[in-house]
């Protein structure tokens, strides 16, 4: 098959240039790197962020910073990382992916598109502003409930929750605008004699995301509007003394909350197998499995939320009840695993950075699932919940199994995007020194919940001195660590060995056969899928 | 030019899609506003999380249960932004289930303003909570006080007979709330 065609086309085709190119943009390869560069950004952001937290909690006693500051840090720090670093990064792939993969030539509603990423920067700056406002002495700082917003906190807090409550509401309708756009392309858009279950893996977890977000973002738009009443227009909502029930927002945001944690997962789980079917140069294990696997977590998702809150005092139906539906998504989970390993299993192996990335993503996000199992248990949960070894639990899922599982798709797919080589050298450098202050950085953590040390809270005792310190200085390595990383997509981006169309020895599917990087319009003429 | 039109066409075909898909986002939204009534008729129907009818039961007729004593506890507490002293009278009574009981909470207005509070009850465990009926109580209403006044409330209830055979104690709390800042 040849594409100089399409490629030639590209030349007659004008479109806006300098900056009001990406203001302007409807092509779904401009909005996929808007995306990415802005998740990278705010990964930075919040990264910043938690390294002075860590600061703090280097030793016992409050040497830093005020306890208020400490909590909007924490909070916003959550919000940046899951609304504005993991979900942008996700929703980048998708854009620059997807039409790649299902071999259309742009996204379904492009215009949507471009609102869609366009809202993103001012609900950026939204949920920070709190903090420049209070240097110059209006209100009193950011949002600081944590990112879980909970009553009674919240309808107390000062405008730093007024301002979350707009970000959230601005993410929330860029994520619905993002997600008809994914569902209409997939439906609509794939190349012909592609069938549902022909297309790549990488669309059913996007698919599955996408009707997830419809789902429940309402859910948590209705709640921190509720929220938003509450505090101003005398409802209650959630104060009890006004007949309502700050149990209600927990049921509520945790509706949201816990599908939110597969919504940032499934996009990884789609490409994860692609990566490890090219480095393993065999075709992926059980496909048909792993689209039902995803189908069965994404649906259970939405009826184990209140594992969230087992200590509130629910009667014991549902205790047990939550706790079984919770502990039945490892099932799935475990039918996932399985396929992965056996993609690889006696598979001609090697190790480039999107495979290390991979493989350390499999074992550090298993660590993840595990430890949720522990904590799934009414009894122990008694015991850990609030404590860091939660803390530690969800920094396995979402930092390992999020952003990690982000990064092994950034490498495998940057060669693709930018036409050029990363160096490797620094690729593996910046794999094996997050690997290693990663578990560094919270493997003390789990055993500072198991003895008892609380989470959100700036201050400790001394018994739990020296692995805060540990986790701290670990932590710093791998903040340093990402520079690593950030120079080496720059560079790739700038120049270095030119990448070849199929760029990996391995790599199957449709994005393969285009050039790299790809024509601006790619696709203008669907191939053909027998 | 056949071209063209099968770009049109498709570029309709999604438009549709989209807009069909925000029915889901209506639907979805629509579920979350409704979450709010269902949950409040699902506690006070199964007595989840320990909500009781804040109104009163009506008076009871039938037969005490002679067989069974249930201790009934009281707790009390004044929350933030309330600066009242309220405590019940006796901290338990023992009753007969359809034997009807009064007992008296005492508040004291600790303030030099006048001040309006809202007590919140609630009850556990869980499985009790649909079966106390209270005739009369200060949580009803609003209770206002004077500065400095103090102010003897009553509360008349009793345990329906068919509370479960295994629930032996029943505790009552109360949680009294700033009404006006409440509302405010
Ligand atoms: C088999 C898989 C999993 C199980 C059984 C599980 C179970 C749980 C439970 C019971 C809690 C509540 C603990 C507590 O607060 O006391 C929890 C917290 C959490 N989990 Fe998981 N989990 C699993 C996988 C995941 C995944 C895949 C993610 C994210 C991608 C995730 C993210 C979180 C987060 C963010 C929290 C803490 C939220 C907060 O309180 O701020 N979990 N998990
Ligand atoms: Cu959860």
């Amino acid at each position: 098959m040849s594409y100089s065609a399409t490629a030639h086309h590209d030349e007659h085709h004008d479109h806006p240039t300098g900056i009001m190119r990406w203001f302007t943009t409807t092509n779904h390869k401009d909005i996929g790197t808007m995306y990415l560069i802005f998740s990278l950004i705010m990964f930075m952001v919040g990264g910043f962020m938690i390294l002075a937290v860590r600061a703090e909690l280097f030793q016992p006693g409050m040497q830093l910073m005020q306890p208020e500051f400490y909590n909007q840090l924490i909070g916003v720090h959550a919000l940046i990382m899951i609304f504005a670093a993991l979900m942008p990064a996700a929703t980048g792939f998708a854009n620059w992916m997807l039409p790649l993969q299902l071999g259309a030539p742009d996204m379904a509603l492009p215009r949507l598109n471009n609102w869609g990423f366009w809202l993103l920067p001012p609900a950026a700056i939204l949920l920070t502003l709190p903090f420049a406002l209070a240097l110059i002495g209006i209100g009193d700082g950011a949002i600081a409930t944590g990112w879980t917003f909970y009553a009674p906190l919240s309808t107390q807090g000062g405008i730093g929750v007024d301002f979350a409550i707009f970000a959230v509401h601005i993410l929330g309708i860029s994520s619905v605008m993002g997600s008809i756009n994914v569902i209409v392309t997939i439906f609509n858009m794939r190349a012909p004699g592609m069938t549902l279950m022909k297309m790549p893996i990488f669309a059913w977890g996007w698919l599955i995301t996408a009707f997830l977000l419809i789902a429940t973002i309402p859910v948590l738009a209705g709640a921190v509007t509720m929220l938003l009443t509450d505090r101003h227009f005398g409802t209650h909502f959630f104060s009890a003394a006004g007949g309502g029930d700050p149990i209600l927002f927990q049921h509520l945001f945790w509706f949201f909350g816990h599908p939110e944690v597969y919504i940032v997962l499934l996009p990884v789980w789609g490409f994860m197998p692609q990566i490890l079917q090219t480095f393993s140069r065999k075709p992926m294990y059980g496909y048909k499995a792993q689209v039902y696997s995803l189908w069965a977590i994404g649906v259970l998702s939405l009826v184990v939320w209140a594992h969230h809150f087992f200590t509130v005092g629910m009667p014991i139906p549902a205790l047990v009840y939550f706790m079984f539906s919770t502990m039945a998504i490892s099932l799935p989970l475990a039918v996932l695993f399985f396929c992965w390993i056996a993609t690889i299993w006696r598979g001609s192996m090697t190790f480039e950075t999107p495979m290390l990335f991979a493989i350390g993503w499999i074992i550090l996000f298993g660590i993840g699932g595990l430890t949720g199992l522990v904590l799934a248990d009414v009894a122990a949960d008694a015991q850990y919940h609030h404590t860091y070894f939660v803390v530690a639990h969800f920094h396995y899922t979402l930092f390992a199994g999020g952003i990690m599982g982000i990064m092994a798709g950034v490498y495998y797919w940057l060669p693709k995007m930018t036409g050029h080589m990363y160096s490797e050298t620094l690729g593996k450098w910046h794999f094996w020194l997050t690997a290693i202050s990663f578990n560094l950085t919270f493997i003390p953590q789990f055993f500072l919940g198991l003895a008892g040390m609380p989470r959100r809270i700036p201050d400790y005792a001394l018994q739990f001195a020296d692995f805060n310190a540990v986790s701290t200085v670990a932590a710093f390595v791998l903040g340093l660590a990402q520079l690593i990383f950030i120079y080496n997509v720059v560079q790739c981006a700038r120049g270095g060995k030119k990448a070849t169309d199929r760029v990996w020895e391995g790599a199957e599917g449709l994005e393969w056969t285009l050039p790299s990087p790809p024509p601006y319009h790619s696709f203008t003429v669907q191939p053909v899928i027998k | 030019m056949g071209m063209m039109n099968a770009n049109e066409e498709r570029q309709k075909a999604n438009r549709r899609l989209g807009l069909k898909m925000l029915w889901l986002v209506a639907a979805s939204a629509l579920f979350a506003v409704s979450l709010v009534p269902l949950y409040d008729v699902f506690c006070t129907v199964t007595g989840l999380n320990g909500k009781t009818e804040n109104s009163a039961a009506q008076e009871f007729q039938s037969a005490v249960d002679e067989q069974r004593w249930v201790k009934v506890e009281f707790t009390s507490n004044v929350m933030p932004g309330l600066s009242w002293n309220f405590h019940p009278k006796q901290n338990s009574v023992m009753v007969r289930p359809g034997q009807i009981e009064t007992v008296l909470f005492e508040a004291k207005n600790m303030t030099n303003e006048v001040v309006a509070g809202q007590a919140v009850p609630s009850v556990s465990p869980s499985s009790a909570t649909t079966h106390v009926k209270k005739i009369e109580c200060f949580c009803f209403v609003r209770q206002e006080l004077q500065p400095g006044e103090s102010k003897v409330m009553p509360l008349r209830f009793y345990v329906s007979p068919d509370l479960p055979q295994k629930v032996e104690v029943v505790t009552l709390s109360y949680a009294f709330f700033n009404a006006v800042k409440a509302v405010n």
